[in-house]
């Protein structure tokens, strides 16, 4: 077990004790809820999910709530063979493999619903002796993580920071070595905005030979820490003293910030050919967008759901939950404990039908 | 004197009968556990071997997929083998010849304590301490000795490479070598000893001579417990190698090629389908490259036993 797994376990642990605890001692004020579910899936929604699942407890005593961060492909597995009530993925359910069939056959008679609920935005970072700030366009990204620009005196990198003295430190491009939905995203922002320097596949492992690779966020960070002229890419909120490159966007230089990482979903098209059924949403993010203000490189988490279950009281706590999740104070407690931008009111409209179609009986 | 209590002819007694049945049943249920995971592999990779390589992971062939992860797990443990054996059957020898009585089993304990450390504390301790403090080393191994393949960088700036994450095997191995070689030297005949020692050799001559010949199926065979752990091990290098998935003997540059054990950490959170398989699969090929090794060990030690 890996050591974000085992915090996960005793953290979850605690919750069960809280929710417990709870229960022992209120007599249910608000809720006719009672009863557990269990969901599983992303490790990146994993901070959200406590913070989600603590603060529902709370308001519902009679209601237990696990979330186990197993990764975005056992969520799908475990959700699609009914496992699960609930699952998060990082990448949307497919047609290709056949998960996205399986998901709606495991729904039926109910239909399946698929709402974004977690975007996150991927920071660059970098670790630079005497460079406070940084800034990068698309295409030197790219050159640089495919090892093309290789010092940190290059003439592409000083063409984007006039006035900064760069060193000629070799540069160290860190990825991750497991695989994940934050090399996914960034690997498909490169290979949206810089098509003809990122030729490789756009996958959840790293396709780059050669570079440092580091495991977890928490590695990329520690390594990025301790080598100097390094750079990698990870959860802005997780960034900590490191600094974080503005990504040229249209003629600006854009943060990773919350609200920035938001507006990217609004401008995206729904992926229509995954975007089946009613309450299915899927999003092809618009990369290349040049809109003021907006940061590309995000990433976008879903929760998977059914319409009906098999207990009328499981379907109320899913729906009870799922509404707690997409609300403005859900997402304002995600962006606490998580560092995730919230979704924003058009968003949350659009989906919001998804969450009211759950059938709880009452 | 009555009768001998045991004969052929007389009836067993009872507790005897339990006991064998007992020790039966432990061996039995070890022998059924290996093959069930053995079963248990050949039939999760199965699905892997008959698939074609575009629908694998990185879209390799099996074989393309798994060789580069043998190459490093065998490349990591020969390092942490070539370092740890010398140093362990020193510190033995130490402890079982040379070093003042009083201290003899304090020290004994303190060597096996580092048994007793959890591998991911050793990862953990091979990021934050033991890389940073080798990148200064690194570089010089690079700039005096990068002729050598070995070494001929560019040397990580991290410090996270194959050769920090031998030596952090070697740390974790040396426990294992070091206790079984000390427990047979230390049973080296008197007689043996003393006759040299009155030949008029020297303590180091007396070493040589004696508790080193007696000892050296034992030292085989510390060796081969802890290649055994070397190739299983997991966490430690998983958090420490930055891993690239190439086959190289360079081992202080960042790009390394990953272990077996570390490789199915790193990715099985995020598999499903095939690529689970496809994980499953090279573990079968760690279980025998284990296996091997092993068996050779034995054929090592009864060999020397027979001369």
């Amino acid at each position: 077990m890996s050591p974000s797994r085992w915090l996960a376990v005793i953290a979850s642990l605690a919750v069960i004790a809280v929710g417990v605890a709870a229960c022992g001692s209120s007599s249910s004020s608000s809720g006719e809820l009672s009863g557990q579910i269990a969901g599983a899936g992303s490790s990146a929604q994993e901070a959200a999910q406590e913070a989600w699942i603590a603060n529902f407890e709370s308001e519902n005593s009679g209601v237990t709530i696990s979330y186990d961060p197993v990764g975005s492909g056992g969520g799908r597995e475990q959700f699609v063979a009914g496992g699960t009530a609930y699952g998060g993925s990082d990448a949307a359910l497919e047609e290709e493999e056949g998960e996205l069939a399986g998901a709606m056959k495991r729904c039926k008679p109910g239909e399946l619903i698929q709402i974004p609920d977690y975007i996150s935005p991927i920071a660059v970072i970098y670790n630079l002796q005497g460079v406070e700030s940084l800034r990068l366009d698309p295409e030197t990204l790219a050159k640089i993580f495919n090892q093309e620009i290789t010092s940190w005196d290059d003439a592409a990198i000083a063409k984007d920071n006039p006035g900064v003295e760069l060193p000629s430190t070799r540069i160290t491009p860190v990825n991750r070595s497991d695989e994940s939905g934050t090399t996914e995203n960034f690997v498909d922002y490169l290979s949206k905005v810089a098509p003809s320097i990122w030729t490789y596949p756009v996958d959840g492992n790293w396709p780059v030979k050669g570079g440092e690779a580091a495991q977890g966020t928490s590695g990329v960070v520690e390594a990025v820490g301790a080598g100097d002229g390094a750079i990698g890419y990870a959860d802005e909120s997780q960034a900590g003293e490191l600094g974080i490159a503005k990504i040229k966007v249209g003629s600006e230089y854009v943060e990773p910030t919350a609200e920035a990482a938001a507006k990217i979903l609004e401008e995206s098209p729904e992926d229509k050919e995954i975007s089946q059924g009613k309450y299915v949403f899927a999003y092809e993010l618009d990369r290349k967008t040049e809109s003021s203000g907006t940061y590309p490189i995000v990433l976008v988490s879903y929760l998977m759901a059914c319409t009906k279950y098999g207990s009328a009281d499981e379907a109320a706590i899913v729906k009870a939950y799922l509404d707690y999740v997409i609300s403005a104070e859900g997402q304002q407690a995600a962006e606490e404990n998580a560092g995730s931008a919230p979704l924003s009111e058009a968003l949350r409209e659009q989906i919001e039908p998804a969450v009211e179609a759950i059938e709880s009986g009452s | 004197m009555g009768a001998p209590p045991f004969t052929a002819g007389s009836p067993r007694r009872w507790g005897d009968r339990i006991f064998s049945n007992l020790a039966v049943g432990a061996a039995v249920t070890i022998l059924a556990l290996l093959a069930g995971v053995a079963l248990f592999l050949l039939i999760e990779a199965l699905p892997a071997a008959s698939a074609g390589a575009d629908r694998l992971p990185e879209g390799k062939s099996l074989v393309d997929y798994i060789a580069p992860l043998a190459f490093g797990t065998v490349l990591a443990a020969t390092i942490a083998v070539l370092i740890a054996v010398p140093l362990a059957v020193a510190a033995a020898l130490f402890i079982s010849h040379i070093a003042p009585r009083r201290i003899v089993l304090a020290l004994g304990y303190l060597v096996d304590l580092l048994a007793a450390v959890p591998s991911i504390v050793y990862g953990l301790w091979g990021i934050f301490v033991l890389g940073p403090a080798a990148v200064p080393v690194l570089e010089w191994l690079e700039a005096k000795l990068g002729f050598i393949p070995f070494f001929a960088g560019p040397a990580s700036s991290t410090g996270r490479t194959m050769l920090v994450a031998g030596l952090v095997l070697a740390v974790m191995i040396l426990p294992i070598v070091s206790a079984v070689a000390r427990e047979v030297f230390s049973q080296t005949p008197r007689q043996l000893q003393e006759g040299a020692l009155a030949l008029g050799a020297t303590r180091w001559e007396m070493i040589r001579m004696t508790v080193l010949p007696f000892g050296k199926s034992s030292i085989v065979s510390g060796a081969m417990l802890g290649l055994g752990r070397a190739l299983g091990e997991t966490m430690a290098v998983t958090i420490i190698l930055s891993v690239s998935g190439i086959v190289t003997f360079n081992l202080i540059s960042q790009a390394n090629p990953s272990t077996i054990a570390a490789n199915i950490a790193l990715d099985f959170p995020e598999s499903s389908g095939l690529a689970v398989n496809t994980l499953i699969a090279s573990g079968l090929v760690l279980f025998a490259i284990t296996l091997v090794t092993n068996l050779a060990a034995r054929a090592i030690i009864a060999r020397q036993n027979v001369q």
